[in-house]
């Protein structure tokens, strides 16, 4: 990387890469400018104009985030003239924004807010516009809600939604003082084509987009003295939730999460993983399944590619935009749905409790996962499988309300039964995990030896790019698999929705014969999901994605199949993968869904 | 010849180029293009035509840098989209000589190496189509003739004010929402479809025309120094002969006033809503051209020249004005969507004595905000007509 441009910033010389803005070169010399249309997940649309810098010889000042470096230029970013207007930008936001911070969801973590603090606006005299506005706030959506008195029009959330998910729910409309981001004809979050991913609330800076949180409902349910309340956490959880309470990204806080789960009073707390590593039974098995249908019996009603379920953002995505490929999807539920299937029947049983009296609460990385719990196939215990998810933020909170020092928790263990876990299934949580896990078992499987990578770290599929594939020839197989005997497996992984659909795009044209592939809806998969810790950017994902592999490499067990627990729910309960028992509780169907 | 400079002395000029002699289109278009495409854009330079939009940049200059651009594609607009308030003239060059502004996207597109025009037309201006398409006919079948590869289409605005912005017209003829982009890259490198484009507006290219016609001396001894040519203007308001007239840049708004006023001018706002006020006490020290180095306040126009009698409130004025920008900014960036607002909200506000006299002074502070962060001349240029309105009548604000 050659450095070849030089400037000026307050006067401090600064090198910097032909091409990068002032904000990137601000950055690099350690001069701080604040932004907030400004995200790294995102194209650069300069228009909140806090970043405006001077530039000497010009009249007019200079967005940072939207201006290439100039060798020579000098660059004002704290004169008078850029102090004024900035607090001017400020106080005009501030105008146009319902800034009742004291009962706003996002009180302390809006970057309004604190922009707000750090230039002390004490006095602001401008009108305030809200009452000009007819706003009103959309809470029909069980995953978001959009309140547009909030909003400041930055568009993160727009350029998200289109950049990254490629889904477009949410867009500017009107122009001018009516200017607005909407959905489609103005219809509600839930009426829309919106996958629930929760990517916009993890974009937006203020309080205009957050999940719907169920904390109370989940208080209640805890103080209920007749409700037996199981909680399950999923993989990315444990890597994200220390962030909200006092450690740097990238700590793994699993046994203090569940010392402060039992804290709080939950009955039992056990382990999504659990049911990640019986996810790989039943896929892995579906996955074989499907191919000896293919190639030995030749049924010309087998879908190949298959691609994996557990993700409920593209789970609805593929629904809206693929429903012809739905066969192609893995009948499996996602790990949370299994999870709340079992807690209801094998649990209850076990326990000898009446499953009328459980309550099943997940804490998911995800806002996805309050819409999939809300599904109405998902009742095959005869009850709601799972009754309430909390995002890892919700999470947060409630371990702060309940004056828990997490810094200071000793570290415990996950209640039996549905508690244990391999280090397959830890990297759910990871884009490419599911994969590894997968292959892990699979391989083994076929071939009766572990897959030929070193410590079983299947580095191949492991990555950040949007889009991996990977092929694995299986060879010298067992003698009941010998149908796969030289087969080249052709594997692809997709993460964030807009990537998802290049790959369907390449499916449906013909160009790609992938035999099995992983999506994931949210970019990092579910450790960068719509539910975990804010701020987001590549590098926070990138330390909590060093960070699963980093548990995964640490688990005594790091295959699906040698689940103890996995191994006995088999043997006392299920009988085996893809049998009657598993189909009726642990598989699903979707749903057609229209594109508008 | 003796260079004349701005000054109250100077006389109002009368000229009559653009609507005159359009027939000798094919004659001016095969001229051209037998010439090298350097000496048209040294013609251009040398004649100084400035874009007459309202912005003023040179436009030889733009010819020449995009002429430069290595690119396959490349393109040449014609920006018909007329929204300015208080301006006529593009319609009616539009309507009697179509020929001129089609010949010139051509020249232009044969200089920068186009093979592809279009003209932005204004929602509005809907009307003008059908006769356009059969002009553009023509034009293409005279080219086909001459081997000319060159094609022209027409794209419809939708009616917003925001789309005569360069970039924003780029953004909604590629089919997105008008909003403008950030700069640079400029149009010349990456305009339409991200490829080079000279985009100019329906009057500089009718300019050209002359001076590709005539040679740049003829133009370049109309107007002044730094304000070359003659140039369109939309006469409107408090004024006995309203309409449309070609006068040699230069002048002094006295002398203007003189003429078309109605011997009760209290103002003139010159350049449309997003131009200035200038009431009668500086109407003498007052030229209308481009910033030079010389004496007296210099304006460039768009063409919009409104003239408010006495019996006008200069609140009304300004009222109506922010009304426009509060509705026609795109709502992208803050001092823009929201300065536009509090604006109008804040004279309200004065006037109905919910805030104080001195409110005005902050709201001037805020307009001045606007023009340097704003990210496009809409927002920029709101505080033109605000802070000269607002500063000359501030007692009309107040009671």
């Amino acid at each position: 990387m050659g450095k070849n441009l030089k400037i000026t910033i307050n006067g401090a010389t600064v090198e910097v890469e032909k091409g990068a803005s002032i904000l990137e070169a601000a950055r690099q010399a350690g001069v701080i400018i604040p932004t907030l249309c400004y995200h790294k997940d995102l194209c650069v649309s300069g228009n909140c104009r806090v970043c405006v810098v001077e530039l000497a010889g010009q009249k007019r000042l200079s967005p940072a985030c939207a201006t290439p470096c100039e060798e020579g230029m000098e660059v004002l970013t704290n004169s008078l003239k850029v102090r004024n207007s900035r607090k001017h930008i400020i106080e005009l936001l501030l105008s146009e924004h319902n800034a009742d911070c004291t009962s706003c969801y996002k009180n302390g973590k809006c970057e309004l807010q604190s922009l707000a603090s750090e230039y002390k606006i004490m006095n602001q005299d401008f009108i305030n516009l809200i009452p000009y506005h007819n706003y009103t706030i959309d809470m029909f959506s069980p995953s978001i809600i959009k309140d547009d008195s909030k909003c400041i029009r930055c568009q993160r959330c727009v350029r998200t939604c289109a950049e990254l998910q490629g889904v477009n729910a949410l867009t500017m409309s009107y122009k001018g003082e009516h200017a607005k981001i909407t959905t489609f004809f103005e219809k509600a979050m839930n009426d829309v084509v919106c996958t629930n991913c929760g990517q916009c609330i993890n974009h937006c800076p203020t309080g205009a987009l957050v999940e719907k949180n169920y904390i109370e409902e989940v208080w209640n349910a805890i103080a209920d003295k007749t409700k037996h309340v199981v909680v399950q956490t999923a993989p990315a959880v444990r890597v994200g939730l220390g962030e909200e309470l006092g450690f740097d990204p990238g700590e793994r806080v699993t046994g203090k999460m569940v010392t402060a789960l039992k804290r709080l009073g939950f009955d039992a707390v056990m382990d999504t993983d659990f049911t990640a590593d019986l996810t790989i039974m039943e896929e892995g098995t579906e996955l074989l399944t499907r191919l000896k249908k293919a190639i030995v019996d030749k049924d010309p009603n087998i879908k190949l590619p298959m691609a994996t379920s557990c993700s409920p953002g593209w789970i609805k995505f593929i629904e809206h935009m693929y429903p012809e490929y739905l066969g192609n999807l893995s009948t499996c539920k996602s790990p949370q749905q299994m999870f709340g299937a079992l807690v209801k029947t094998y649990y209850a049983k076990a326990r000898n409790l009446d499953p009328a009296n459980i309550i099943s609460v997940s804490i998911m990385p995800c806002t996805a996962k309050k819409f999939e719990a809300n599904r109405p196939e998902m009742h095959d215990s005869g009850y709601r499988d799972v009754d309430f998810v909390l995002t890892t933020r919700e999470l947060a909170i409630m371990i702060k309300q309940a004056g828990i020092d997490f810094l200071k928790l000793e570290d415990s263990h996950y209640d039996r039964l549905m508690g244990e876990s391999t280090g397959a299934g830890v990297i759910f949580g990871a884009t490419g995990g599911v994969m590894e896990a997968a292959l892990r078992t699979a391989y083994e499987l076929v071939t009766g030896r572990e897959v030929p990578f070193e410590n079983l770290n299947i580095n191949p599929v492991r990555g950040i790019e949007g889009i991996r594939e990977a092929t694995i020839k299986i060879e010298n197989t067992l003698k009941e698999w010998s149908f796969l005997e030289g087969v080249e497996l052709k594997c692809a992984i997709a993460h964030g929705l807009a990537n998802a659909k290049i790959v369907m795009d390449e499916v449906k044209s013909g160009k790609a014969n992938y035999h099995f592939i992983e999506f994931m809806a949210c970019p990092g998969g579910c450790l960068g999901g719509g539910g975990q810790p804010l701020p987001t950017s590549p590098e926070i994902r990138a330390r909590r994605a060093k960070a699963i592999y980093a548990e995964d490499a640490g688990m005594p067990l790091r295959k699906s199949h040698l689940n103890p627990e996995v191994v006995k729910i088999y043997k006392d309960f299920l009988v085996a993968p893809c049998g009657e028992m598993s189909h009726k509780l642990l598989h699903t169907k979707y749903t057609p869904r229209k594109r508008r | 010849m003796r260079e004349r400079t701005m000054s109250t002395n100077y006389q109002l000029k009368r000229a009559d180029f653009i609507f005159k002699n359009e027939n000798d289109w094919e004659e001016v278009l095969s001229k051209s293009i037998s010439r090298p495409p350097q000496e048209l854009i040294n013609e251009l330079i040398s004649s100084e035509l400035k874009g007459r939009g309202g912005a003023g940049f040179p436009t030889g200059l733009k010819w020449k840098v995009s002429s430069e651009v290595k690119s396959d594609v490349k393109y040449v607009i014609c920006n018909a989209d007329e929204g300015e308030p208080g301006t006529f003239k593009d319609r009616e060059i539009l309507s009697m000589v179509p020929f001129k502004v089609l010949t010139a996207i051509a020249i232009c597109g044969y200089v920068i190496g186009a093979k592809e025009g279009f003209i932005y037309l204004r929602g509005e201006y809907n009307f003008l189509k059908p006769e356009l398409l059969k002009a553009i006919n023509e034009f293409e079948y005279y080219c086909k003739e001459i081997k000319l590869d060159f094609s022209i289409k027409i794209f419809m605005g939708s009616g917003a004010y925001i789309c005569g912005e360069e970039t924003a017209l780029f953004e909604s003829m590629e089919g997105k929402r008008g909003e403008p982009r950030n700069k640079p890259p400029y149009p010349t490198l990456s305009g339409y479809m991200g490829k080079p484009t000279v985009i100019n507006n329906v009057e500089t290219l009718a300019h050209t025309y002359t001076i590709f016609k005539y040679g740049s001396k003829r133009f370049y001894d109309l107007g002044v120094q730094y304000s070359r040519g003659s140039k369109l203007f939309s006469v409107s308001g408090d004024t006995p002969k309203p309409g449309i007239y070609e006068l040699e840049l230069g002048m002094s708004l006295s002398d203007f006033v003189e003429e078309f006023g109605d011997d009760d001018t209290k103002a003139v706002q010159v350049g449309g809503a997003s131009g200035f006020l200038v009431p009668r006490k500086r109407f003498s020290e007052t030229n209308i051209g481009f910033q030079g180095k010389l004496v007296g306040i210099s304006l460039p126009t768009g063409g919009s020249m409104m003239l408010f009698n006495s019996s006008r409130s200069m609140y009304n004025v300004l009222d109506n004005y922010l009304n426009f920008f509060a509705e026609e900014s795109c709502g992208q960036c803050t001092p823009c969507r929201v300065g536009c607002q509090q604006l109008l909200k804040g004279i309200k506000a004065v006037k109905r004595g919910e805030k104080n006299a001195q409110y005005l002074d902050k709201m001037l502070k805020l307009a001045e905000t606007m023009q340097v962060t704003a990210k496009c001349g809409l927002g920029q240029s709101v505080g033109n007509s605000f802070s000269s309105i607002v500063e000359n009548f501030r007692e009309e604000m107040i009671y």
